[in-house]
């Protein structure tokens, strides 16, 4: 018989009972584990081996259920899902084991995802339509409709996504990644009649997906492999196509791009600024543009560099554009 | 070895608001005899903007910038994180998605462009360690960066989402990335183990979201100042105008004072083969370069 490959690992877990505890402590335990492994393997040893109070959420243990999502020094995983052999060839022998969002920590590896269930539900995330009570026939979806669902219904809220997004971590107004995702899946859904009430909720400044920093945390954190922030970038699309784009500095920011494309080839950095911002908007950034003025950073629009080949450019842009903003 | 010859995708900022970074990287350049085509044809990448407003036009673009590369026969080399992601995430798309492909083509040949798929891109970072190499960058040093703590800030889109860079930035791992902290080690630095290496500038909301912005920077920067850091490094223009450019904006958000010199990537390999700080634009910096006598 093949003997099982065996690594001993040092386990370093956060511990921290929100009813006794005043302070959050670490506590090592080492195991010797086994090639095929999981990190939810080695929660159960930890509760069953050494300590019965050791508190973590587990059901399904096969990747469906969403409740044993924890973070790993600083990963974000699955603990049914996440080989501990896979962790030690990116981190060594020594693995952190904290919960998702250790301010939130009720008891060891499980956190309040109250936060979390309040964002989701701000969404609509479930279908409107006019639905028969008792219908008598199947609502058929072809498989081209349920294609542009783009996997967004294979989400299992296990919040992994939410507890990496900076935005999330600094703006407690921030809807998410998660939410936006199921929003996504909603107004995709052929069946639903709330898009516009969706689009006009994620489409808000300072909680809605302008708020977006763009740092792909969700897309490495998400254990389906959504890539949430895909989906973002698509609840923008969908606002951009439904006319609903408010004329603000965040759409603002988005479009203009375009015409400086247009106009130079390359981004006219000073004349972004002053588009997004509007002409009163700009001058609050006038401190720092004397400070760049200063060093050499802010040139003249009569030093503005030119891509070769405009024209082709020009014509590019306009067989190639797709959508207008008013 | 035969000389390392690139298409370079300057993109917007080396011409603007980081002409240290241009200047650095053409000296580095040449001192390694590294040739850089310039690809004076192409356009902006998008920022990861425009793909909110258009994404296919963004994708057309951007696939006419690899065009560019394509008909001159060589990889690029981007100086910028997210010029690299932009142009590698359309690359992406192309390959594995004939339709797609088949779509913007249609649009590329009536300006009589078609994309093929034949180029790779890479950041300027990679290149040097992947191909040009650790050891020949090592075997250049003549100041070593020996006294100096330095943190690695990499900035999300070079390592984010790890499925689009490949192998073009060495498999890096976005959760444990070591590029920099090698290249730092290589030029005889010390480099500073910290939380937030691998986190976000903030930099794509700093219009919409300022306090956003604000507060993701600061956090990053008290980290690397907590331990002990005398200067962060980067390879992304868009991390180092948060970062150097905001420090007064971003002190006042987290009721501190945060001053901490950034250096470009480039500047810091400069510094350590002894180029001189006028030659690596290091007056363009505004936070002091305090270490340099």
């Amino acid at each position: 018989m093949k003997k099982y490959d065996t690594k001993k690992v040092n386990f370093k877990v956060f511990r921290y009972n929100k009813e006794i505890d005043r302070l959050p402590y670490y506590e090592s335990y080492s195991f010797s584990v086994a090639q095929d492994e999981v990190i939810l393997d080695i929660l159960n040893k930890i509760k069953w081996e050494k300590d019965g109070s050791f508190s973590y959420r587990r059901s399904c243990r096969h990747g469906i259920c969403g409740s044993c999502a924890i973070k790993v020094n600083n990963k974000p995983v699955l603990s049914c899902k996440e080989r501990v052999f896979d962790l030690i060839d990116i981190f060594g022998y020594e693995l952190v084991l904290e919960p998702q969002d250790i301010k939130q920590a009720i008891k060891d590896m499980v956190v309040d995802k109250e936060r979390f269930w309040n964002k989701y539900s701000n969404v609509k995330p479930y279908l409107v339509g006019e639905i028969e009570a008792h219908p008598k026939l199947e609502y058929i979806i072809s498989a081209q409709e349920s294609d542009k669902l783009d996997e967004a219904d294979y989400c299992i809220q296990c919040g992994n996504c939410f507890y990496a997004c900076p935005s999330v971590q600094v703006n407690g107004d921030y809807i998410g990644p998660a939410a936006f995702v199921k929003a996504f899946r909603f107004n995709m859904d052929v069946r639903d009649n709330a898009k516009k009430e969706r689009l006009d909720i994620v489409n808000q400044e300072g909680s809605g997906v302008w708020d977006c920093v763009k740092c792909y945390e969700c897309a490495e954190a998400c254990p389906k492999e959504l890539s949430p922030i895909d989906k973002i970038t698509k609840l923008h699309n969908q606002i951009f196509e439904n006319n609903m784009a408010k004329d603000n500095v965040a759409t603002r920011h988005a479009v203009g791009f375009k015409d400086s494309i247009k106009k130079h080839g390359f981004l006219d950095e000073g004349e972004l600024v002053r588009y997004s911002e509007g002409n009163v908007g700009v001058l609050k950034h006038v401190p720092e543009a004397i400070h760049m003025f200063k060093n050499g950073k802010l040139i003249m629009p009569w030093q503005m560099p030119k891509s070769e080949k405009l024209d082709e450019i020009d014509k590019l842009i306009k067989i190639s554009s797709t959508v207008k903003f008013k | 070895m035969e000389n390392l010859k690139y298409a370079f995708f300057v993109g917007c900022t080396p011409k603007q608001s980081t002409p240290e970074l241009m200047q650095s990287t053409l000296a580095i350049a040449q001192a390694f005899n590294i040739e850089l085509v310039e690809l004076v044809e192409a356009t902006c990448c998008g920022a990861s903007h425009m793909q909110d407003y258009d994404d296919f036009l963004s994708l057309v673009l951007n696939a006419r910038n690899i065009c560019y590369a394509e008909k001159r026969g060589l990889t690029i080399v981007t100086v910028c994180n997210t010029c690299q992601l932009n142009l590698a995430t359309a690359k992406h798309r192309l390959d594995n998605d004939e339709k797609l492909r088949d779509r913007v083509n249609a649009k590329l040949k009536e300006v009589g462009l078609e994309y093929r798929g034949t180029s790779e891109i890479k950041h300027f970072l990679y290149a040097l360690i992947d191909d040009f190499g650790i050891d020949a960058i090592a075997s250049k040093v003549k100041n070593p960066l020996k006294d100096l703590y330095i943190a690695p800030f990499y900035g999300c889109h070079n390592i984010r989402p790890h499925e689009v860079h490949g192998s073009s930035n060495g498999n890096e791992d976005p959760y444990r990335p070591t590029s920099l902290d090698r290249l730092i080690v290589a030029l005889g630095g010390h480099s500073v183990e910290y939380g937030h290496k691998n986190k976000c500038c903030g930099f794509h909301v700093e219009l919409q979201a300022p306090k956003t912005a604000n507060r993701i920077s600061g956090s990053a920067m008290l980290d690397a100042i907590d331990n002990n850091a005398d200067t962060m490094v980067t390879p992304c223009p868009l991390c180092h105008l948060r970062l150097d450019v905001q420090q007064k904006n971003i002190s006042k958000e987290m009721g501190e004072d945060i001053s901490i010199p950034i250096l470009h990537m480039p500047q810091m390999v400069g510094l350590a083969l002894g180029i001189s700080p006028e030659k690596l634009g290091i007056k363009h910096n505004i936070a002091k370069i305090d270490f340099i006598k």
